[in-house]
């Protein structure tokens, strides 16, 4: 049976922390809940859990009304961006923790305490104190005691989030792993990120969550073509893909007085204004191009973040390789025009270079 | 200036532990003289300025009948009465702290802070204002005068420490940690006592030790509630400190009644010196 919900909203404040949230979720699968800080992501995971109970709705899992069952009985892992260990148990132990909880018996437990920590990496480490691990190491050890419950549903809450930039790549890397190798036909996972780039790379279903509300249900791939709103659009890139107020004269597009050539997949759009949405990446620099004035430059890793400025309008766009800019420089860019997004004036996406549309 | 630092600060350091020290020392030097010593002066110096005795350390064992000062009874009464109303208050104040920590509870108006602070307001009252119900209550109950109505008491006074320490104890510790024992398959109660409970064990040791201290010297409750049954260290040291008792006997009564309190300081003093305080919970 899958876990299915149906409308779970909980509203502890003035604010929706779930707003009519309803899923399904397939066994052998793995879902991505994606959204901002306060998005309502960790609100989700601890209602999957039983940590918290919604206000209305309803959650099915295995024929039984999962919302009556209480947490210590659900057969559910959970790792958490802190790093949460026990600290006054050292590896082994924390890791044989719900195994001795569950009264399995000594030999088994090592067994399986021993293989569970192989698969994160921590052979030899058994006998060490929590507090002299680093970071990286205690969400392992997190990890391997959610591993080692073969729990039927696995909550991922931001896991890699605090974890320096080498520690994510390389972490990332063996959780791709474990979802390939170690996940049984019979358990859920469900990872939850504020990086698209992390929804992508996992590729599992995505489901777009902001305030609460479910904005999107798709494959990675559909998210990342299709995006249907420009919430989703905003959440699902990073940097968030620019939006621009543009307009379509005689097959031209118009904003900040620039005029582009009205690209094939657009040739359809009814309205004449609409909100033009192009990703960092598909704006290159170019002497032919439009001027604009730097704001900000970032380097992170080996690209180089521009954030431009014309008009009323601010962009941001993505350089692959690592440039010096001075604040208030003119630059040139031009824009690849066959990526070149249309959303209504209700925000809703009315065509994409990849076909899609919800008006 | 370094120089001139460093002197001043040994200098003050010197002279605040001799301050400190000079009370002690004084009691500790008097306790082994004799009548001939003790009007020698002020001498510290045993051997040399004075011939240590041993009277003031026997009349502590002797029977009253024999010129003892009879305070075997009343130091095992504060032992008892301090431990037990400690230990009670702990229990208590523990699970009320764990659940003012962990839990939300409304009563109208009343909120979870509201009740920390009701708390620890019975603590700003003045003993005074307390011992005229205190009295009324025990009476009305048939137990002024008893070692049971005296641990009524200490509870009520003690327990307020224990679920004020504690319950700035338990906020420290993640919630996370409680959620992650619920999520590995425990019930609240285990959750509890396998995973919070072992984690704040330097929390229980100082609130334990603060209860112990503030049980073992209180005079003023030991002093209103009792009467001729029953009497506590603390009102018998008082009750020595008469013309009639030598001040060697009187020294050597006082010392040995805060040697408790110097090994409970010890304790928490190697407590924190390890760091195990601060460095429990990141």
């Amino acid at each position: 049976m899958n876990l299915v919900a149906e409308n779970l909203s909980y509203k502890p404040d003035e604010q929706f922390h779930l707003n009519e949230v309803s899923f399904n979720f397939e066994k052998g699968n793995i879902y991505t809940i994606l959204g901002r800080t306060l998005s309502g992501k960790t609100t989700l995971l601890k209602t999957i859990a039983g940590l918290l109970t919604p206000d209305t709705g309803a959650m099915q899992f295995e024929d039984k009304d999962f919302l009556k069952v209480p947490v210590w009985e659900r057969n559910i892992a959970m790792v958490y961006q802190q790093f949460i260990n026990y600290p006054h148990l050292n590896v082994f132990e924390n890791v044989a923790f719900p195994l001795k909880q569950r009264k399995v018996d000594d030999k088994l437990i090592n067994d399986e305490v021993t293989k569970s920590l192989k698969s994160v990496g921590l052979e030899g480490y058994e006998t060490r104190k929590i507090q002299e691990l680093s970071g990286g190491q205690q969400q392992r050890v997190s990890l391997a005691r959610s591993l080692v419950k073969n729990a039927k549903i696995l909550l991922l809450d931001e896991p890699l989030v605090n974890l320096d930039y080498k520690l994510r790549e390389q972490l990332r890397e063996e959780f791709k792993n474990i979802f390939s190798q170690g996940l049984s036909e019979d358990s859920i996972v469900v990872f939850s990120t504020t990086d698209p780039r992390e929804a992508m790379e996992i590729n599992g279903e995505v489901i777009v969550l902001d305030e609460g509300k479910v904005l999107q249900v798709g494959s990675a791939k559909e998210i990342f073509e299709n995006p249907k709103t420009l919430k989703v659009a905003e959440i699902s890139n990073d940097p968030p893909m620019n939006i621009l107020k543009a307009s379509i004269e005689t097959n031209k597009i118009k904003f900040e007085e620039i005029e582009v050539e009205l690209p094939n997949h657009l040739s359809n759009l009814k309205e004449k204004n609409f909100n033009l949405g192009i990703r960092a990446s598909d704006i290159k620099l170019s002497d032919s191009g439009f001027e604009f004035e730097v704001e900000l430059a970032e380097i992170s890793g080996s690209e180089t973040l521009l954030h431009l400025k014309r008009g009323n309008s601010r962009i941001i766009i993505s350089i692959e390789e690592v440039l010096n800019f001075n604040i208030h420089d003119k630059v040139k860019i031009s824009f690849n025009i066959s990526k070149i997004y249309a959303f209504n004036e209700n925000g809703v996406l009315s065509s994409s270079p990849f076909g899609g549309s919800y008006v | 200036m370094g120089k001139l630092y460093k002197f001043l600060k040994y200098f003050f350091i010197t002279f605040w532990a001799v301050f400190v020290v000079a009370p002690f020392l004084w009691a500790l030097t008097t306790s082994f003289k004799d009548f001939n010593s003790v009007n020698g002066g002020a001498t510290y110096i045993p051997w040399v300025d004075f011939e240590p005795k041993l009277e003031g350390w026997r009349v502590l064992i002797k029977s009253p009948a024999n010129g003892g000062v009879d305070i075997i009874e009343p130091y095992f009464n504060s032992l008892f009465v301090t431990c037990t109303a400690s230990l009670i208050s702990i229990v208590l104040g523990t699970l009320s702290a764990y659940a003012l920590s962990r839990f939300t509870f409304k009563a109208g108006f009343v909120k979870n802070n509201d009740i920390t602070f009701f708390f620890i307001s019975q603590r700003i009252m003045p003993p005074i204002v307390l011992s005229i119900p205190f009295f009324l209550f025990l009476g009305a109950i048939n137990l002024l005068d008893s070692l049971i109505g005296l641990i009524v008491v200490y509870i009520v006074l003690l327990m307020p420490i224990a679920v004020w320490i504690m319950v700035d104890f338990f906020n420290k510790v993640p919630r996370e940690i409680d959620e992650t024992a619920l999520i590995d398959g425990c019930n609240p109660y285990q959750a509890f006592f396998k995973v919070v409970l072992p984690n704040s064990i330097p929390g229980l040791i100082v609130a334990g030790m603060f209860c112990i201290i503030f049980g073992w010297i209180d005079f003023f409750f030991a002093f209103i509630l009792t009467f001729t049954e029953v009497q506590l260290l603390p009102v018998k040291i008082v009750a020595l400190n008469s013309s009639i008792t030598p001040w060697w006997s009187l020294s050597a009564s006082a010392l040995v009644s805060v040697a408790p309190l110097i090994i409970v300081a010890f304790i928490v003093e190697r407590y924190l010196s390890k760091g195990n305080l601060s460095g429990a919970i990141k």
